[in-house]
């Protein structure tokens, strides 16, 4: 009998503990990452090519300027602002970047700190004018698309620059040798064991609550499968490409740039309700002001990846790039009114979107198709978001 | 023959009973002037009168001439001939005189609007209410004693019988008022039955002919103007008896530590208006000073701007402990050790879409940072130390705030300015909308803060918590401070006198 109500009680215990757990990572995250299997699932049923390990590789590297942009686009979203000025400023980095290399022969370390100043100076001047002049900033990066894709023009005579540094080709081309990434993959293991390790013995040291073992357990290892799943089907093609490493980084960087420093959080503060922030003594407009200077800074870092990639810089590289970048955010759960969005689902979005391009392409369909079809998905994950949303507040 | 009797209104929100068996009447052709605390239930009476409340959603009886009425939308009751002035004019600023009043009843042909007809008419409407300008000009270029003169013609523009005016000298000039009065006199004597609501005393008893008195949601008594006295209305405005009990404990006031000399503060939109005039202010070491006064007195935008967050331009001296301090932003406010709990929690207090740990920590962020990185454990450690501190009623620390009710809600942004640490702590309404229990918990609280050394300077409308709790008084009218009140001496009738300038 005492045996048998103490398997009843462990059994209630994990089921909580089960419940926890995904309670806290949003259900979201689960139906995006559900959206991407069911659309690989059906390509891969439709086209045979789709789930090889060439096209996976291809994939991703097409994603990455999408969800570079993606992780930028969020903070801006987040607090309340847009900024259709991303798409242009990749195209007129782009050009910089290229001159700086093919006119004027410069070293690929001093281009690429040339092109990182450029965007996060036209950047700063865009979140300036949005902070301290109050300019709506639909109004002044909608100005900044034309007035960067105008200066593009300008500055390259409306030619196509080709990149002719190899080393500077590299950055979006190459691939990590296949022992590299496997150390790689060992690190990232190993650093998920260190930070649920910290994560216990600070809990345990705070006095609260720790979860079980076994879960926490259970969750280190799918995750490890992930990476290593990941790092396999890659190193069956050529290894892992050079862009997708960026994408990872940034993407590390900037979620604990916006989960774990006092400037994400205001920035969430400020998107959320921007009177309460300013009255719990929150400097509104230099946060602003730095958003746009990081969504700046990461048009330009987009700008070599794909002016590596493609060898060269064209007049209309870039061009819609800022309204894939929102629509990853949207489909991501970033909601347009501030306050909420993770990065992780922003790039959710952009592998959904770049998925549908390569899938649809790879079947031979028209472009046309692949534009009805992406605005299609756009406004039906926001009509699911906001039917589930209301569903929830009407209990 | 009355123009409009109201009989029997009962008006229940979930919870509150905002009006009980209100009766009240008017007679055609004469001014009418409702009374009553902040609260009393005026706002809701208009509110059923003007059909902003439909029938159906309250009891009662609504008569107009005689005849019974019911008003399902604001429509009917324009069309019956009621219609309000709102103490926030309803004017759209980027149309002409002629639009704004005609707005939705533009005189058309065969779809076309007649633009010298609605001009013509419309400036017949303005020599009525006695406005010297062309129907032509825009509204923003008006000031607001004019924009109310607008309003008016609008109104009688629709063929009113009955206008009610909430507040209408609240924004004005001296000039301005007088206008206005003698547009209602005038008004008067064409037969219009005036509804006036108003907190000062010498305007009510210069126009009324008859004043009706609410407290607590019921009629207390209609009096005739020349029978009353500023001391009879105030008497029963406030005529409650004090049942409640408060924490009352002795406070020992220490050395002076907030210090404001002669202090102004001009109005964030209207130039040349000023909403705090010349005050002066001492706060000391462990007191409760009380702020009373009615709506729009100047107490929030005081406090506001003492917290360097009020957008007029302040002048005036501000020290700390003696020390002259200039606060331009609200950082400067928290760094001199000043701490605001606003009067609108949901709008200005909290982020509603985050979790309670995060409310918490909002002000002083950087005690849970190390090296730029938000310790995770340690935010929720002061979080839970709020929570219990406070006795916080939430599922956990990860619910969003949005979902709690007000008296704790009230808790979190209490808890997020205690985590600050202030030497001063500015409460604008603390117990507004919330329940009994935490209201008496709130007080209890401000006692152990007073108790280890905070000022607290509590801004209330409530006359028995500012009795109850503070140990001086301040009154305030018209952006001054009338009248400062040791507590023993203080009475709902000599607080109430001061604030509606009866004196």
């Amino acid at each position: 009998m005492q045996a048998k109500i103490e398997t009843n009680e462990n059994t209630i215990s994990k089921g909580n503990a089960l419940k926890h757990l995904l309670g806290k990572m949003d259900v979201r995250a689960y139906t995006m990452v559900a959206a991407v299997i069911l659309i690989w699932l059906l390509f891969g049923m439709l086209n045979d090519t789709f789930l090889t390990a060439r096209n996976l590789s291809n994939l991703f590297t097409q994603m990455s300027v999408t969800a570079i942009l993606a992780i930028g686009m969020v903070l801006v979203i987040v607090s309340g602002h847009i900024d259709l000025s991303v798409g242009s400023l990749v195209g007129l980095t782009g050009g910089v970047a290229a001159i700086m290399s093919n006119w004027m022969g410069m070293p690929t370390s001093a281009v690429i700190l040339g092109t990182l100043i450029v965007g996060l100076l036209l950047g700063m001047l865009q979140g300036w004018l949005v902070a301290y002049q109050a300019i709506p900033a639909f109004i002044v990066t909608l100005g900044g698309m034309m007035a960067f894709r105008g200066a593009l023009m300008g500055i390259t005579k409306s030619t196509t620059i080709s990149i002719s540094d190899p080393s500077f080709a590299l950055l979006g081309n190459a691939y990590f040798a296949k022992g590299f990434g496997l150390i790689m993959a060992a690190i990232a293991i190993a650093f998920l064991i260190y930070s649920m390790w910290t994560n216990r013995k600070s809990r345990q040291k705070y006095g609260f609550e720790i979860p079980s073992f076994s879960l926490d357990i259970g969750k280190l290892v799918f995750f490890s499968l992930l990476i290593i799943v990941f790092v396999l089907v890659m190193n069956s093609y050529k290894g892992i490409p050079f862009p997708i490493i960026f994408v990872i980084l940034l993407a590390i960087l900037f979620t604990f740039l916006a989960k774990k420093t006092r400037f994400g959080r205001h920035v969430y503060a400020i998107g959320g309700n921007v009177d309460a922030a300013r009255l719990s003594g929150i400097n509104i407009r230099w946060k602003t002001m730095m958003v746009f200077v990081l969504s700046g800074l990461l048009a330009s870092i987009a700008a070599l990846v794909l002016t590596s990639r493609l060898s060269s810089a064209t007049i209309t590289a870039g061009q819609m790039y800022e309204l894939d970048a929102i629509a990853a955010c949207v489909i991501g759960g970033t909601s347009l009114i501030g306050g909420s969005g993770t990065i992780v689902g922003a790039i959710i979005g952009a592998l959904v979107m770049t998925s549908l391009d390569n899938g649809m392409s790879l079947m031979g369909l028209e472009s046309f198709w692949q534009y009805v079809a992406k605005g299609t998905i756009l406004v039906f994950a926001v009509w699911l978001d906001i039917t589930s949303r209301r569903k929830k507040a009407g209990k | 023959m009355y123009a409009l009797e109201m009989i029997e209104i009962t008006k229940e929100f979930p919870g509150v009973k905002a009006l009980d068996r209100v009766s009240f009447k008017v007679k055609k052709g004469e001014i009418h002037a409702l009374c009553g605390e902040n609260g009393a239930g005026k706002s809701t009476l208009m509110k059923v009168l003007s059909g902003l409340y439909p029938a159906g959603t309250y009891q009662g009886e609504i008569q107009i001439d005689g005849e019974k009425k019911e008003f399902h939308q604001i429509m009917d009751a324009e069309k019956a001939g009621i219609a309000i002035i709102h103490q926030e004019l309803a004017l759209v600023k980027e149309m002409t005189v002629g639009e704004n009043i005609f707005l939705g009843a533009e005189p058309i042909k065969r779809g076309v609007i007649q633009w010298d007809e609605l001009y013509h008419q419309a400036a017949g409407w303005l020599k009525k209410v006695g406005l010297k300008v062309s129907p032509e000009t825009k509204i923003g270029t008006l000031g607001i004693g004019q924009q109310q003169l607008v309003e008016i013609a609008k109104a009688l523009s629709k063929n009113t019988k009955i206008l009610i005016l909430d507040e209408p000298t609240a924004a004005l000039t001296e000039s301005e008022v007088e206008i206005l009065m003698g547009l209602l006199h005038q008004l008067r004597n064409n037969g219009v039955s005036c509804i006036y609501i108003s907190h000062k005393m010498p305007e009510v008893f210069r126009l009324a002919d008859s004043i009706t008195i609410l407290r607590d949601g019921r009629t207390i008594a209609t009096l005739d103007s020349k029978e009353a006295d500023d001391d009879k209305v105030v008497s029963l405005m406030v005529g409650r008896e004090l049942t409640e009990r408060y924490p009352r404990v002795k406070h020992t006031p220490l050395e002076t530590v907030l210090e404001v000399r002669n202090y102004s503060v001009s109005h964030k939109d209207i130039p040349g208006k000023r909403v705090i005039k010349d005050i002066n202010l001492t706060l000391r070491k462990g007191e409760i000073l009380g702020i009373a006064g009615l709506m729009g007195a100047g107490r929030t935008e005081l406090a506001m701007s003492l917290f360097g967050a009020y957008e007029g331009k302040a002048e005036g001296e501000v020290l700390i402990d003696g020390k002259p301090v200039q606060i331009r932003s609200v950082q400067e406010a928290i760094q001199a050790g000043l701490a605001l709990v606003t009067e609108d929690r949901k709008r200005l207090g909290l982020v509603l879409g985050m979790d309670i740990k995060t409310n918490t920590t909002m002000a002083a962020l950087e005690k849970v940072t190390k090296w730029g990185t938000i310790h995770t454990n340690e935010e929720i450690k002061w979080g839970q130390k709020y929570v219990d501190d406070l006795r916080t009623k939430t599922p956990s620390l990860e619910t969003t705030v949005g979902t709690l009710s007000g008296g704790n809600q009230q808790k979190v942004v209490l808890g997020k300015w205690l985590m600050a640490d202030p030497k001063i702590l500015i409460l604008d309404e603390p117990t507004r909308g919330i329940d009994v229990g935490a209201k008496y918990e709130i007080y209890h609280l401000m006692n152990k803060l007073v108790e280890r050394g905070v000022a607290i300077i509590m801004i209330s409308s409530e006359l028995p918590e500012v009795l109850g709790m503070s140990d001086r008084i301040l009154v305030m009218r018209d952006g001054t401070f009338v009248k400062e009140i040791e507590w023993r001496e203080a009475t709902q009738e000599n607080i109430m006198l001061a604030a509606t300038g009866g004196i």
